[in-house]
């Protein structure tokens, strides 16, 4: 049985043609090889959450303009504290790679102490969101006062949300890791977690790019 | 305590809404006196709610969607009778606000809960065995997916008794859907039970979509595929791509409803246009998502009874990708009027007309499939005889519709009534009642009564044509859609005719529901023991009626298109002989159930403002997924020695049949000899 | 089976080094982007070219060097169903703003 190493499956370069390729998949089936295949039903998952957050993203494209008397873009948004929080972010998804990397190496200590590092730069990150937030709404720049910040509100708070979702998912993690140890359902689990959170730095980028950078501007 | 739930909320001073729950509520007590008396509740828990399997979760969708069609066409029964009298100062029977509840929860309940479920049911039940698979990819989600779908289904049904539901047509086009203008209940109804059944189909879309890449069995390649399969999962690459655009943007309506925030409100910087904009453009894709998987079943229909080869398989695949691109670049021919230049509605227009192109050349495929074929005129190929001619008319009055400058004139008349009934009835339910009848062996191990079976198709293509005739020749005279009472006595006739089509296509619906009836008490004449009772040419021919849970003993070998006619012709028949292993089978888990009653409660809590039911309920969803996350005994292996039990029984059965029948098909005779 | 699969972990799942390389780029990518808009030394047409680029960039980056996509995964559906999804964005989101920014002029919102 090959599901030691399933969660690889889906970085796993294939030898095959495309024919034979498959036959060697739907015979693995045979022997419910399922872990790859949570991972690559999960990147697809990630696929459909990528057409919401386009969705958010041109809904508030349209209703950049519609400031209704109130904030325009650049009077609220402040870069050196974006910047902060989007270097949080990056070196959170790095340091998912280097706790993949442990589990590649069947080092589950070392995998749950990169996990609790990045479990902490994402909360830093979902943090300072919150503080964000919360000062705009104490200023009285809250989502209901304009369309511009009704979109911007949902665009950047659906981002936390899945962060802090991811950091729920994490803690459940290491919960797993510790009860369950790694094997064929905690190790694609572990992946499916890289997939999302890498996943959410890439529409972190064009947060910051589109939305905070691009607003400032103007 | 209970936010805006009063006893208030329930309108008991209506005496057709009490009739309507009075009736309901003796169905239901009868049902669960009927289930306790006979001490089915263990056997429905074990054996159907907490399944797994594709099969049953397949004929669980499609009950749900034949109850909710009965539901749906009492709505239009009602909006047919009432257009049928009130003209000329009269007001019928239905005041304004009953009205537009009424046509608003025809256009929901029609498209989510019974065309939706249709499609998903029939995919569930069928895909699997055409691919040879054991089960789908994920098959607890799968068991969640119905169970989300059911959320809506009963928060659906619940506003009819408690509350109210949505005034505001099928897509609760804002700003009328805000707060302002829809200060009641009704559109959180509706935001509720589309979002949690959307959840579902989103999930059903992914799991089809990795189940069809990724289980396929030894030699299936994508080329190979039976066409139901590739117009399914077309169909779940649509579901994939367009049905989040539809939960962003209910979640913005809902913020703006619970929030107020203002992405769709008139002021503070809100643009309602950009509701419509992005509404439609999850709701094009959603009409190819229906009409697909239809032109699949009837693409395996026409093929099965002309007894060939289907005319031009890659042109049909390829068809059906084209049609799938497509169908994400003219959404705006459902806004013309709203206001966009000549440029953008040139653009969306030509690019609808071109739709037409590939849609045609699968008419050809199946005209050219039947030309000299031995077909067999059987009540599946008569719903799809129907379905080529009824949906022609309706993808001609669609290119007519396509016509910017001709838009500007028919918009929001009955010719827009007409034209998706006319398509969506001739394509998508034709289609769909084509597919229960050719496939309704396989699930239940008998066939379908054939004479009620072309008694409902005779109703209902002559109720249609009968029914929306009227509606077309009405629109030309200025008669708009949605109109609880209209002035112009000169219409009255033609929408008399209309009610009599419509209880035209009541029949055919009784017919149908005879149909189940009169098959039951005949089952043993019309028992299916061969599995193949149509000489089919696809995999899930291949194994017994109804299918053994496992679905194959051994999984096929495919080396060609119709895989199972190939075997057929070279008398090879793998799947079923010793001596067998130990198959892998998922359990059958509680979880997506439960998980779906808190998501339930959770949508009626928020629909009533009941916060702190709202917070019980999602933790009791959080907590019973953890439970599900933290439970590893998920699976088990069936043992060779049960395997060998069934297939033995089936091999006895056909060697008994081919006994007693003389004129057994020498194919009969082959499988027994092949055990 | 298991064999093959140690065998090619370190090529297709990244080490290290390519974590640290991504790490780095993506540091430069973001500091050069945030940089250009926070001293405002450039004119806004070069500026927002500059920030998209990095922008694009980067999603390149991260892809390559932290999701590991790569033409062979699962074959190829990975990569094919990010593409279809891309083309499906460009398709949403460019239709939309060209269908509000045409109803905005023609509705003489402003």
């Amino acid at each position: 049985m090959a599901t030691d190493t399933l969660g690889n499956q889906i970085v796993q370069p294939s030898e095959h043609g495309h024919d034979q390729g498959h036959d060697v998949q739907a015979h693995q089936h045979d022997h419910h090889d399922a872990g790859g295949m949570k991972v690559f039903g999960f990147w697809v998952y990630l696929m459909s959450d990528l057409i919401i957050f386009g969705t958010l993203f041109a809904t508030y494209a349209v209703l950049i303009k519609g400031t209704a008397g109130g904030p325009t873009p650049s009077e609220i948004f402040n870069l050196p504290f974006i910047l902060v929080g989007t270097m949080l972010l990056l070196f959170s998804s790095f340091t998912y790679g280097m706790a993949v990397l442990a589990m590649n190496d069947n080092r589950l200590g070392q995998l749950k102490a990169w996990l609790w590092v990045t479990f902490v730069l994402g909360a830093g990150f979902v943090g300072m969101e919150v503080y964000e937030f919360r000062e705009l709404i104490h200023e009285g720049f809250g989502p209901e006062r304009s369309g511009f910040l009704s979109a911007f509100f949902t665009l950047v708070g659906t981002h936390g949300l899945h962060v802090t979702f991811g950091l729920i998912w994490m803690l459940v993690m290491l919960v797993q890791l510790q009860t369950k140890g790694l094997n064929a359902i905690t190790r694609p689990r572990i992946m499916c977690l890289s997939l999302f959170w890498h996943f959410l730095d890439i529409v972190w980028i064009c947060v910051f790019t589109f939305v905070y950078l691009m607003g400032a501007m103007a | 305590m209970f936010g805006k739930l009063n006893w208030e909320s329930i309108p008991y001073h209506e005496p057709i809404i009490m009739s309507v729950v009075a009736v309901m509520a003796v169905i239901i007590a009868g049902l669960v006196g009927w289930i306790t008396y006979s001490k089915s509740w263990g056997y429905l828990w074990k054996e159907w709610i907490t399944s797994v399997d594709h099969k049953k979760l397949g004929i669980m969708y499609f009950l749900v969607a034949l109850v909710m069609l009965i539901r749906g066409f009492a709505d239009a029964i009602m909006m047919r009778s009432q257009q049928a009298i009130a003209v000329g100062g009269a007001e019928g029977y239905l005041p304004p606000e009953h009205y537009d509840q009424i046509f608003t929860a025809h256009g929901v309940i029609m498209i989510f809960f019974v065309a939706m479920p249709m499609v998903i049911g029939l995919m569930n039940l069928v895909v699997p065995l055409q691919i040879g698979a054991r089960d789908v990819a994920y098959p607890f989600l799968n068991n969640l997916s119905f169970w989300l779908f059911a959320a809506g289904v009963i928060l659906v049904n619940v506003s009819l008794f408690v509350g109210e539901f949505a005034k505001t047509g099928w897509l609760a086009y804002a700003p009328l859907s805000g707060i302002d203008y829809s200060p009641g209940v009704g559109v959180d109804y509706w935001i509720w039970a589309l979002q949690i059944s959307g959840i579902g189909t989103t999930l059903t879309g992914i799991n089809f979509f990795v189940t069809i890449l990724k289980m396929r069995t030894k030699g299936m390649t994508l080329f190979r595929m039976p066409i139901f399969t590739w117009t399914s999962f077309c169909a779940n690459i649509l579901i994939i791509a367009s049905f989040p655009i539809l939960t962003a943007t209910i979640a913005m309506l809902t913020l703006d409803r619970y929030l107020g925030m203002n992405f769709f409100t008139n002021d503070l910087g809100g643009n309602q246009m950009m509701y419509v904009n992005l509404i439609w453009a999850w709701g094009h894709p959603e009409v190819y998502i229906l009409i697909l998987p239809a032109f699949g079943v009837f693409s395996e229909v026409i093929s099965t009874f002309s007894k060939k080869r289907l005319f031009g398989y890659h042109t049909m695949v390829w068809a059906t990708m084209a049609i799938s691109f497509l169908a994400f670049v003219v959404w705006l021919h459902h806004f013309f009027t709203m206001g966009a230049g000549a440029n953008v509605n040139a653009f969306f227009g030509i690019m609808t007309m071109i739709i037409a192109i590939p849609t045609g050349v699968k008419i050809f495929n199946w005209l050219f499939t039947m030309y000299r074929g031995r077909l067999e005129f059987t009540s599946p190929v008569l719903w799809t005889l129907g379905f080529i001619i009824t949906f022609t008319l309706g993808g001609m009055t669609g290119v007519m519709l396509a016509v910017p400058a001709a838009n500007f004139v028919l918009h929001n008349s009955l010719f827009v009534i007409a034209h998706f009934h006319n398509v969506i009835i001739g394509g998508v339910v034709f289609g769909m009642l084509a597919g229960l009848t050719f496939w309704f062996p396989k699930a239940f191990g008998f066939k379908l009564d054939e004479t009620w079976g072309k008694r409902s198709f005779w109703c209902w293509i002559i109720g249609f044509f009968v029914t929306f005739t009227p509606l077309y020749i009405l629109s030309f005279y200025g008669a708009v859609r949605r109109m609880q009472s209209y002035a112009n006595p000169e219409w009255q006739p033609l929408m008399i005719v209309s009610l009599i089509g419509a209880l035209i296509i009541l029949m055919g619906i009784a017919c149908t529901v005879i149909q189940f009836v009169v098959s039951y008490r005949n089952r043993e004449q019309l028992r299916d023991v061969t599995g193949d009772p149509w000489d089919g040419r696809t995999l899930e021919w291949s194994t017994s009626s109804p299918a053994p849970f496992y679905n194959f003993a051994h999984l096929p070998n495919v080396k060609a298109i119709d895989a199972f006619w190939e075997m057929k012709q070279a008398g090879e028949f793998e799947t079923s002989r010793p001596p067998y292993q130990d198959i892998h089978m998922p359990k059958n888990t509680a979880a997506g159930p439960i998980i779906s009653l808190f998501a339930t409660i959770l949508g009626f809590a928020l629909v009533w403002h009941i916060w702190w039911l709202a917070i019980v309920s999602a933790l009791g969803v959080f907590v019973s997924f953890l439970a599900r996350i933290f439970n590893d005994d998920v699976d088990y292996y069936v043992p060779a020695a049960e395997v060998e039990l069934i297939e033995r029984a089936h091999h006895e059965r056909l060697a008994e049949a081919s006994k007693h029948d003389a004129h057994g098909n020498g194919r009969i005779g082959t499988m027994g000899g092949q055990s | 089976m298991s064999g093959s699969h140690v065998s090619h972990d370190d090529a297709s799942h990244g080490s290290v080094k390519s974590y640290v390389i991504g790490l780095i780029l993506s540091i430069v990518l973001t500091v050069v982007a945030f940089g250009m808009v926070m001293t405002g030394a450039f004119s806004t047409l070069t500026t927002v070219i500059v920030i998209v680029g990095a922008a694009v960039l980067q999603l390149l980056v991260q892809l390559i060097m932290f999701l590991h996509m790569n033409t062979k995964a699962d074959e190829g559906w990975n990569l094919m169903s990010f593409v279809f999804t891309v083309k499906i964005l460009v398709l949403v989101i460019g239709g939309s703003l060209w269908i509000m920014q045409n109803l905005h002029l023609n509705m003489m919102l402003d």
